[in-house]
């Protein structure tokens, strides 16, 4: 099976501070893989190369085997921690963007017969995400969480070919996000995603994960402390979960996710080599 | 409990408010009688009578010479300056403002003129918009506009070029192009902070419009009150600006009604 999303030999620097270096990775499709790391490790530096946001200083990556341009476009949907939704529109039209903006290139507004059908198919997908009757609010009226499930269903209605979350959860109290946990994995499933998140919970990565890889400087200089970068130090694929087997998170604590690995034989540490 | 933390209720809130009002006056009103009690003849601090007379004349009556009604003319004058003056300025503001603020190379390219624009004192400019534009009611609305407009697009640019870069991203990911991404993200985000420029902008705006009616008028609240001066016309000084206070409260008070009623997402949960 040849890869979704491929890196090769990715390098981020910012002048003198080497952030990222030697990234080689092949993600394929319907994988879910979490990222995590110690903060200033590049876990959001990976995103936004991979996002287009930023251009990587060295290196290719390739979605469907073509080279990404370093900008944004539809076929990579993202959630971000916070600002994602856009404040001046309804629950509704926020949803409803995505599809104005490709059918509607000078006034970005539909119309008649194509707006019902785009309203249409905004409330099934604000239903999916569980927003079906909030269809009228504005993100200020709205918890985090909602929020964020409004940010989810406007990435996924453009059917991007990988969704990009970048702590999508961090700011949510553990009820409501055990809560979005169930929520991702359904819509994982549902629509065949292929995901990349990037967290700081260790246990939201491999709850939710197929793959987790960890990000962190692979040697430090005293002298030269920005001289390294980070690169994957760990890549840990979990074989038990599949697109359609996965079962609902558990919540496991890391270690217990840990343990059980460790048994099956699964796991594959190879810090020399990254992959 | 701490005067930090003390809510005062609307009606106490509107009562408060206007204890200081009633104490300027009750003072204004002593220090105008005991004038008076020594010279009836005072001009400089008149009585309420005096001005009630005076202003009888500038309202209800058509003036001899040129057969107006002075304080209506003179209000319709100024106020259709100062809208012009307010208008044109909000329209640039937007559209520059917009533009400047999202749209990376039209910051670098123009970003260092409209600063300089900004920082030139306007009245400074005033004897090049009279001689350019002659003494009519060009050069006035320009002063108005060269004294606002630019610190209206400054402001506008910045809430633009300071919305959140995910904000931005995120249009992008949901295939929005640049124009689509002004059109529908930045355009509304700036509308709330358009009008907040507006209101801002209007204390300047009445000081331009003054300054130009003080200098070159035939008519004019501004020019009214520097007519008058010359005879010592408290009794009609006092009334006009008390007029224009209103004036500008009541533009003010719509500005804030509008953005309210049109931009409810942006005054959050207080609507």
């Amino acid at each position: 099976m040849s890869a979704l999303l491929s890196l090769r030999d990715i390098w981020v620097e910012y002048g003198e501070k080497v952030v990222l270096e030697r990234i080689n990775l092949d993600i394929p499709e319907g994988a879910f893989v979490s990222v995590v790391g110690p903060s200033g490790a590049g876990k959001s530096s990976l995103l936004r190369v991979v996002l287009g946001q930023e251009a990587p200083t060295r290196g290719v990556i390739s979605l469907d085997g073509e080279a990404l341009k370093p900008e944004c476009g539809p076929d990579r949907g993202v959630v971000f921690q916070r600002y994602s939704v856009f404040s001046h529109l309804t629950v509704l039209g926020n949803t409803v963007f995505g599809l104005e903006c490709a059918q509607a290139p000078f006034s970005a507004r539909l119309f008649g017969a194509k707006k019902r059908a785009a309203m249409a198919e905004a409330e099934e997908m604000l239903a999916a995400v569980g927003l079906g009757d909030a269809l009228n609010l504005y993100p200020a009226q709205m918890s985090g969480g909602m929020q964020q499930r409004l940010a989810i269903a406007q990435a996924l209605i453009k059917r991007p070919r990988i969704l990009l979350l970048d702590e999508p959860f961090g700011a949510l109290d553990p009820g409501i996000r055990a809560d979005m946990h169930k929520l991702i994995t359904r819509l994982w499933q549902d629509y065949s995603l292929t995901v990349i998140m990037v967290t700081h919970d260790i246990n939201e990565a491999f709850s939710l994960g197929t793959r987790v890889l960890t990000l962190d400087k692979w040697r430090h200089d005293p002298h030269a402390p920005h001289r390294y970068g980070a690169r994957v130090v760990y890549d840990l694929p979990l074989d038990r979960k599949t697109q359609s087997s996965a079962e609902q998170p558990e919540e496991p604590s890391a270690p217990a996710a840990a343990d059980s690995m460790d048994k099956s034989g699964s796991v594959t540490i190879d810090e020399t080599n990254n992959n | 409990m701490r005067w930090v933390n003390r809510r005062i209720s609307r009606t106490n809130s509107l009562l408060m408010g206007l204890i200081p009002i009633v104490l300027l006056t009750v003072l204004y009103l002593v220090l105008a009688s005991e004038r008076h009690a020594l010279n009836p003849a005072d001009k400089i601090l008149p009585l309420p009578g005096a001005m009630a007379d005076a202003m009888k004349g500038l309202i209800f009556e058509r003036d001899r010479l040129s057969g107006r009604y002075l304080f209506w003319s003179d209000t319709l004058a100024s106020l259709q300056r100062l809208g012009l003056g307010l208008g044109i300025s909000t329209l640039s503001a937007l559209l520059v403002g917009l533009l400047l603020g999202i749209l990376p190379p039209v910051r670098a390219t123009f970003g260092m003129l409209v600063t300089g624009i900004a920082v030139i004192p306007p009245i400074a400019l005033l004897p090049i918009l009279f001689i350019a534009f002659g003494l009519g009611e060009t050069a006035k609305v320009a002063l108005i506009v060269i004294g606002i407009a630019p610190v209206m697009i400054r402001d506008v640019a910045a809430h633009i070029g300071a919305l959140p870069r995910e904000t931005i991203i995120k249009a992008q990911t949901l295939g929005a192009s640049t124009w689509q991404l002004i059109l529908r993200v930045a355009l509304p985000q700036a509308m709330p902070r358009l009008i907040h420029a507006m209101r801002l902008a209007l204390g300047p705006a009445w000081v331009f419009l003054i300054s130009a009616e003080a200098i070159a008028s035939d008519i004019g609240l501004g020019y009214r009150i520097f007519l008058v001066r010359r005879y010592l016309a408290m009794d009609v000084i006092l009334p006009y600006v008390a007029w224009i206070a209103i004036l500008a409260a009541t533009i003010d008070f719509l500005l804030v009604y509008l953005s309210r009623r049109m931009f409810a997402w942006a005054h959050g949960a207080d609507r």
